[in-house]
């Protein structure tokens, strides 16, 4: 009879949760995650887990040299996820970043292709970063002036943009392609460097990192602190109360995303200046949609984005280095990522609901 | 009658919320008779709807036992209970615009053939068998608020439930249509139905129950019989601790026409009429209160003065207290701010439109303020000595300034966001259902402060929905019908019936 009561276990929504409570269920899931890499690992291949576990490691920490690229990746992926954090609180959901880091990486190599020895390096530099940072801009404002003036949904048309970003950076990679016929760019200017950035010192990425922390500062300020910050999220939580307070609602749509698109576009300006020096097609990698996960599980906080970009780079780096190191191809190295994804992306679900148990009636 | 088994009877239930934190209900036990009108009574957030929400299977009982017809039962969803015989009719009805009354009455039943005659057959007998007024053929987007009603009521009895229970079946019927309601109610009564109403308004558990079982945050306080009781009686058990029942009316000072409003005309954005030709003035030092049943245009009226809403004809002219005149037809928000006329809204709806719930109140009162100040950065320290001002004065309970505003209760919300308009200094203010959603305690508090700003000299315009508060509190009324001014009334002479019959024909040509 004590049968009939009521389901075994139903859903219950948080009504808060303390930030330590959170991270606690995201490291477990971290956790849960690598164990469920190796058990993959090991049921695939017979390696041994513990050497996996010692390669993700090593993946990022071996060398300097590693510890250098896992810096850039962060600093990279952390400037794509600043770029998306204010349009997010805005609770506008541009998934558009992709596309912005492309037009941002299309204008800096034609710059450096098209006036390299014709101008003075320096001006080339400052062109440079003005067409980077311009062409992000405007890339990410067309579809929030659409937004604002027909209320066109921004997901789709952001999405969209990606593809015709990426096919003009196709296109001029055939235009532009050296040597001949290879389908590629390969480093431009290499032996005069024109319009490359330059360098501190003997650290190559320390330019990139440098970037990205004065970003996380700024923005931290920007969203806190400033007139527009306050304005954006008033505007994500209830757009009809950001109109009745006199707020201009697709003023601020257009206005955060020419900020964000020129925070993408000098991620952009950064990989093709200061540390690729190329163009292709997979420059961006995924990273525009990487970061809004980046953005959302800091709750679009710039200084909580350090970790979990860090975090996200790190897995990554390591699943890659699984994959190498016992042989295997890229394809299982997305395995991995993917499911320290899932877990990463799932544990949310933990976070904002908790399962509660029947209690036996006494 | 007496010692038949009861139709429905509750022990020990008990429901929580929020992990245990939110206790909605703690050991209630009652009993639902048939052939008997059951009135629960309780204020806002006393646990009514909650009790009956696990009645009709939208909740699970964390404990006790439910028995219907002294059967014990476990009811895990609405279809559960409907089996049982027990059906709920929502405070918001939940049906198909497109469709027609009989369309939508058999919408999800799986077991009958599609047959709309014979269903409209059926809805008709239905409606002859209780007198509901009612064409089955009609589409419910045609339908009055009243109509849609009996369309809910229809479909469950068109399910067979022999157990009613109604959410707040009047909140939003004339008096009129009340008493249809009713006159519906006790043909149930006598087909010896069981029928629940959940209310907060005390003539009508008078009116209309024989039984009254009261609840005060979470609890059983007691059951009495509707003949043997009375309204100071109820209200004590309801409140807890004894209440004065009047609303203070001072009379108006030096009362001088602050906004002239003439041929008002608004579309909606789907060019429905939504104001058709209002002219009338709102006076400083009174309270001008506005009735009419939801959505005749109170909306719009307001958000037209405060520049929300795109007027179509017309003008709405301020007078400023030092006899400026400026018309506000065709400015934003932004610009009536800006010109010094001090316009103060409080919007129908709290949290969705006056305020940001997940901001802290700092941050609230800045919404208003956050412009000031030279330079790109919000400077956070005025705002916050206004929320400990406002917290202070208006008793605001909150853990403290850093809370986010929806974690408040409706009252406190209530007074965080009037609090608000008033530290602007209006002129005007402008206010929506100011007590909606509040306890008895907290709807006096918001009267006294519109009463105070009356004082003052500020010209208060009061959208309100509980007739019996606008005919104490109000100087005078503005009957909206339709969209039309049904009439201009003196809140210290009219009476229920006049307004209610005003409310549903223009110039009150049903009066009695």
């Amino acid at each position: 009879m004590n049968k009939k009561r009521g389901p075994l276990a139903h859903i219950v929504k948080r009504s808060e949760i303390s930030w330590q409570a959170a991270w606690m269920i995201r490291i477990l899931a971290i956790a849960a995650s690598i164990a469920a890499c190796a058990l993959v690992t090991f049921l695939l291949t017979g390696d041994d887990p513990v050497s996996v576990f010692r390669t993700i490691w090593e993946g990022s920490f071996a060398s300097e040299r590693r510890l250098w690229v896992l810096l850039q990746n962060i600093s990279i992926l952390l400037i794509i996820s600043l770029a998306m954090a204010p349009a997010f609180r805005m609770r506008f959901w541009n998934i558009g970043g992709e596309g912005q880091v492309m037009m941002g990486v299309l204008a800096t190599a034609s710059c450096m292709i098209m006036l390299g020895g014709k101008i003075p390096n320096a001006l080339l530099i400052v062109i440079e970063i003005a067409a980077a940072v311009a062409a992000g801009a405007i890339w990410a404002a067309i579809p929030a002036f659409f937004k604002s003036k027909w209320n066109t949904n921004e997901t789709l048309f952001t999405l969209m943009m990606n593809y015709v970003a990426t096919q003009l950076v196709a296109y001029f990679i055939i235009i532009w392609e050296s040597p001949r016929g290879s389908g590629k760019i390969g480093i431009i200017n290499q032996s005069t460097q024109y319009g490359w950035l330059p360098q501190i010192g003997e650290y190559k990425y320390l330019l990139t990192v440098l970037v990205a922390v004065i970003l996380t500062v700024l923005l931290y300020i920007y969203m806190n602190k400033s007139k527009h910050g306050y304005e954006l999220a008033v505007v994500g939580e209830s757009e009809r109360t950001a109109r009745y307070i006199g707020i201009k609602v697709g003023r601020v749509f257009v206005r955060t995303m020419l900020l964000s698109g020129a925070i993408c576009g000098i991620a952009g300006l950064l990989m093709v200046g200061s540390t690729d020096h190329t163009m292709t097609t997979t420059l961006a990698g995924g990273r525009g949609f990487t970061a809004v996960m980046v953005a959302w599980m800091a709750k679009f906080n710039p200084v909580g984005m350090i970790f979990t970009s860090f975090l996200l780079a790190f897995l990554s780096k390591g699943a890659g280095e699984v994959a190498t190191n016992f042989g295997l191809n890229q394809s299982f190295s997305d395995i991995l990522s993917s499911i320290i994804i899932f877990f990463l992306i799932g544990c949310e679900f933990f976070i904002q609901y908790k399962i509660m148990f029947r209690k036996e009636a006494k | 009658m007496e010692n038949k088994v009861p139709a429905v009877r509750m022990r020990g239930i008990t429901k929580t919320f929020a992990a245990g934190k939110v206790v909605a209900n703690n050991h209630v036990s009652i009993d639902i008779n048939r052939g008997e009108i059951l009135s629960l009574l309780g204020e806002n957030g006393s646990g009514k709807t909650t009790l009956m929400n696990m009645l009709s299977g939208i909740y699970c009982p964390d404990s006790g036992q439910i028995e219907v017809d002294g059967r014990e039962v476990s009811i895990r969803s609405p279809k559960d209970a409907l089996n049982l015989g027990i059906g709920m009719i929502h405070q918001h009805y939940k049906l198909v615009d497109v469709m027609t009354a009989t369309q939508n009455i058999i919408l999800g039943l799986k077991e009958e053939k599609y047959d709309l005659k014979a269903a409209s057959a059926r809805v008709r007998e239905i409606c002859q068998r209780y007198g509901f007024d009612l064409n089955p053929d009609q589409k419910v987007y045609d339908m009055t608020v009243s109509q849609k009603q009996t369309v809910e009521i229809v479909k469950v009895l068109y399910r067979k439930a022999d157990i009613l229970i109604l959410d707040e079946p009047t909140a939003v019927l004339t008096p009129q249509e009340t008493e249809k309601l009713f006159v519906v109610l006790r043909n149930m009564k006598k087909d010896n139905k069981a029928v629940i109403i959940i209310t907060h308004k005390l003539n009508e558990v008078l009116e209309i129950s024989d039984r009254v079982d009261i609840l005060r945050a979470g609890e059983f306080v007691g059951s009495l019989k509707t003949s043997e009781t009375n309204a100071q009686e109820m209200t004590d058990m309801m409140v807890g601790h004894a209440v004065a029942l009047n609303i203070n009316r001072p009379e108006p000072k030096n009362p001088e026409p602050r906004i002239v409003i003439s041929g008002l005309t608004v579309r909606s954005e789907e060019g429905l009429l939504k104001l058709d030709d209002v002219s009338f003035t709102v006076n400083s030092g009174e309270i001008l209160g506005i009735a009419g049943i939801s959505n005749s245009g109170q909306k719009e009226l307001l958000e037209a003065i405060s520049g929300l809403q795109p007027v179509e004809k017309g003008d709405i002219t301020y007078i400023g207290p030092d006899g400026k005149k400026v018309s506000l037809i065709g400015k934003d928000p932004l610009d009536i701010q800006r010109m010094g006329v001090a316009l103060s809204f409080v919007p129908e709806d709290r949290l969705g439109m006056g305020l940001v719930g997940n901001m802290d109140m700092t941050d609230n009162m800045m919404l208003r303020s956050f412009r000031q100040g030279k330079g790109l950065f919000v400077n956070r320290t005025k705002p916050r000595a206004v929320a400990t001002r406002v917290r202070d004065t208006l008793e605001v309970v909150t853990p403290g300034l850093t809370t986010p505003v929806r974690r408040l209760s409706g009252g406190n919300v209530q007074k965080v966001l009037v609090g608000r308009e008033i530290e602007t200094a209006p002129s005007v203010l402008l206010t929506a259902y100011a007590v909606r959603g509040l306890d008895i305690n907290s709807s006096y508090a918001i009267y006294d402060l519109m009463n105070q700003q009356k004082e003052r000299g500020i010209a208060v315009v009061y959208v309100g929905e509980d007739l019996d508060v606008l005919l104490e509190l109000a100087d005078r009324i503005l009957v909206l019908c339709g969209g039309k001014v049904s009439g201009i009334l003196d809140g210290r002479t009219t009476n229920k019936y006049e307004v209610g019959s005003m409310m549903t024909t223009l110039g009150g040509g049903e009066a009695r």
